[in-house]
């Protein structure tokens, strides 16, 4: 636990005018749960879309295992292992959940027929739905279209199609804003067991009590900087919201 | 989720141990499809007409016939779902099939006697060239310039037609090698058409490359959210004009097998093509909407016409009616379609037509209880 899996160093961007980040910081170490945590505006959205290659910074360093890198595309970041999930679960309605598990990364048949681009659809069903059960997602039906399914189910989808392929960091935009309660519990356990795998696990969360129940740490995130690192062990909503607001300036600031 | 070979030579041994839904499942739900029931209308249809007209339309000969009328077009249903799965429409592949033979007519009328099987050879591949061409070229306008399907497609309807009447100054074209038209026009092995092995082969090579392979499983991906495709590296735009292409590439080869069946390029005959494989398409149950197709049901959608017309010819009814059943089918399809989708974004699983038609205070009912 020395050295951060993924670092954010000083991250700058600017849209137009607005500044969305100014200077941000940001770390998560192996088999962690961090919570990224901030008021509407704050800069979230904006890091994590960095993070995940799916922006650039107009300045600051990613380092990544402690080496800087550059990431270009969200490919970039899918090749080192950080799979991000964002709050549209970018699932394809039509089809089922091995098969929106396995999208852009199909199994294919070795030899002639792989070349003619046959898959191993078998071996993707056992493999697939080998993933969803070590990740305890209850899939009930795994030929059906996730379109018929339920909002829980289809985050838990995501969720873990995420999961199989993140081998080092995972980004979570909100995975339970929609849920119920009992949904809810489904994906913080799911959350759970995949920081036991020994994943680094990013919370994007608006809600406290979800945060401080799962997380390892809470990073809060103000006017595009990172205003405090609070152990979730030792801190409460009151301390957390304070730093978000601005009423606890200068906590641990980085 | 990193597969090295080792492993994956361990678990091919247990490829066929794949967990399997009971067959009494697997049959509901293939009796659920839509395309399976399509498949019991046309049936139904089959049967009418059999017990109306034992003789004449219980024939093999009969049969044969169908088919035949059925093959051009079921090539030309393959290209066309894969399309149409993606969420586009094609509106120009009947134009194309006739440039296609235009274009192998030229060649082949050029080349030495304009017999034989060399020549023969070279038209076929000027053929296909040249659908593969429009297709790429409906494929780049699509994706590339992001004009919708529909009217690019009607450009090139119009553009392919008109080009195909400049070469040919309006005249159809009757050249094509004897060993062509003997051969794969008018040609049998025991007994089948060629026109009909061809199409089943392609057919069957549609329904495996939809089910099996990558670029199936992408076409349908594509139709159904192209933004999940791109979040995870899919090149969008480069699997659109590759199903384009496709589906240009098929109507080159349904050109050559137009030419040598008709022994002419049909310039005038194609007009309508186009709105009657689109329409076998729905009522295969392709959804209009993308993301969901089959080439099976396709087929049969474009057996349903052929077989009500020539049902109705037997009959001697007038063959207009068929037009008028054939519409029917397209709108109750689409509305069959429709009710799928609803209950499918509902998350709730689709009530039976008649439950619904029958039970209209239903809903009265349970706000009382």
């Amino acid at each position: 636990m020395t050295t951060p899996i993924y670092e954010a160093r000083d991250i700058v961007r600017s849209y137009g005018s607005v500044r969305a980040l100014e200077g941000a910081n940001f770390d998560v170490y192996p088999g962690e749960i961090s919570a990224l945590i901030g008021d509407n505006g704050a800069g979230k959205s904006t890091l994590v879309r960095i993070l995940s290659g799916a922006d650039k910074a107009n300045s600051g360093q990613i380092l990544f295992n402690g080496s800087s890198v550059n990431l270009d595309n969200p490919t970039a970041a899918r090749e080192r292992g950080i799979e991000t999930v964002f709050q549209d679960l970018a699932l394809a309605n039509h089809l089922n959940p091995i098969q929106n598990m396995y999208l852009g990364r199909e199994l294919m048949k070795p030899g002639i027929l792989g070349a003619l681009g046959f898959m191993q659809r078998s071996e993707m069903r056992n493999q697939g739905q080998a993933a969803f059960t070590e990740l305890g997602a209850t899939v009930r039906d795994f030929t059906g279209p996730v379109s018929g399914m339920s909002g829980g189910q289809r985050q838990a989808i995501a969720v873990a199609r995420a999961a199989a392929w993140a081998s080092e960091v995972i980004f979570l935009d909100e995975p339970t804003a929609a849920l119920g309660v009992v949904q809810t519990k489904g994906v913080m356990d799911l959350i759970r067991r995949i920081r036991d795998k020994g994943i680094a696990v990013v919370l994007i969360s608006h809600s406290m009590p979800h945060v401080l129940d799962v997380a390892d740490r809470v990073h809060v995130l103000r006017h595009g900087k990172r205003v405090a690192v609070m152990d979730a062990k030792k801190t409460n909503v009151e301390e957390l919201v304070g730093a978000m607001t601005g009423a606890l300036d200068g906590k641990e600031a980085a | 989720m990193s597969i090295d070979t080792e492993s994956a030579v361990n678990t091919r041994e247990t490829e066929d141990s794949v967990i399997r839904q009971p067959l009494g499942t697997r049959l509901a739900g293939a009796v659920k499809s839509q395309a399976m029931q399509i498949v019991l209308v046309w049936l139904a249809i089959v049967v009418i007409f059999s017990v109306l007209s034992p003789d004449a339309f219980l024939a093999v000969a009969n049969f044969r016939n169908i088919a035949i009328s059925v093959s051009i077009l079921a090539i030309l249903g393959v290209g066309t779902t894969f399309i149409i799965v993606t969420g586009g429409i094609d509106l120009s592949m009947g134009s194309v099939l006739v440039f296609s033979g235009v274009v192998a007519s030229k060649v082949m009328e050029s080349l030495g006697d304009g017999q034989g099987w060399g020549v023969a050879i070279a038209g076929i591949v000027a053929a296909l060239a040249s659908g593969l061409m429009w297709g790429l070229l409906n494929g780049f306008l699509v994706a590339k310039a992001k004009v919708p399907a529909m009217i690019v497609t009607l450009g090139t309807f119009g553009a392919a037609l008109g080009l195909s009447q400049v070469i040919t100054g309006g005249i159809d074209l009757r050249a094509s090698p004897d060993v062509l038209v003997d051969s794969v026009g008018f040609g049998s092995l025991i007994g089948v058409p060629s026109l009909v092995i061809i199409a089943t082969t392609v057919v069957l090579i549609g329904i495996v490359m939809l089910n099996h392979t990558k670029f199936g499983l992408r076409t349908s991906a594509v139709g159904s959210n192209a933004e999940a495709c791109r979040r995870v590296g899919i090149n969008v735009d480069r699997q659109l004009i590759k199903v384009y292409a496709f589906a240009g590439l098929l109507a080159g080869l349904a050109g050559v097998l137009n030419l040598s069946f008709f022994r002419s390029t049909t310039i005038a005959g194609h007009s309508l093509t186009n709105l009657d494989v689109i329409a076998g398409v729905v009522i295969g149950g392709t959804s209009l909407f993308g993301g969901f197709g089959t080439v099976f049901g396709t087929l049969i959608g474009l057996f349903i016409p052929a077989t009500l017309r020539n049902g109705f010819v037997i009959l001697g009814v007038e063959p207009y009616w068929q037009q008028v059943v054939v519409g029917a089918f397209l709108v109750g399809a689409v509305y069959i379609d429709q009710t799928r989708r609803a209950a499918n974004s509902r998350g709730s699983t689709r009530e039976p037509l008649f439950s619904r038609i029958f039970h209209r205070n239903r809903n009265t009912n349970r706000k009382e209880s």
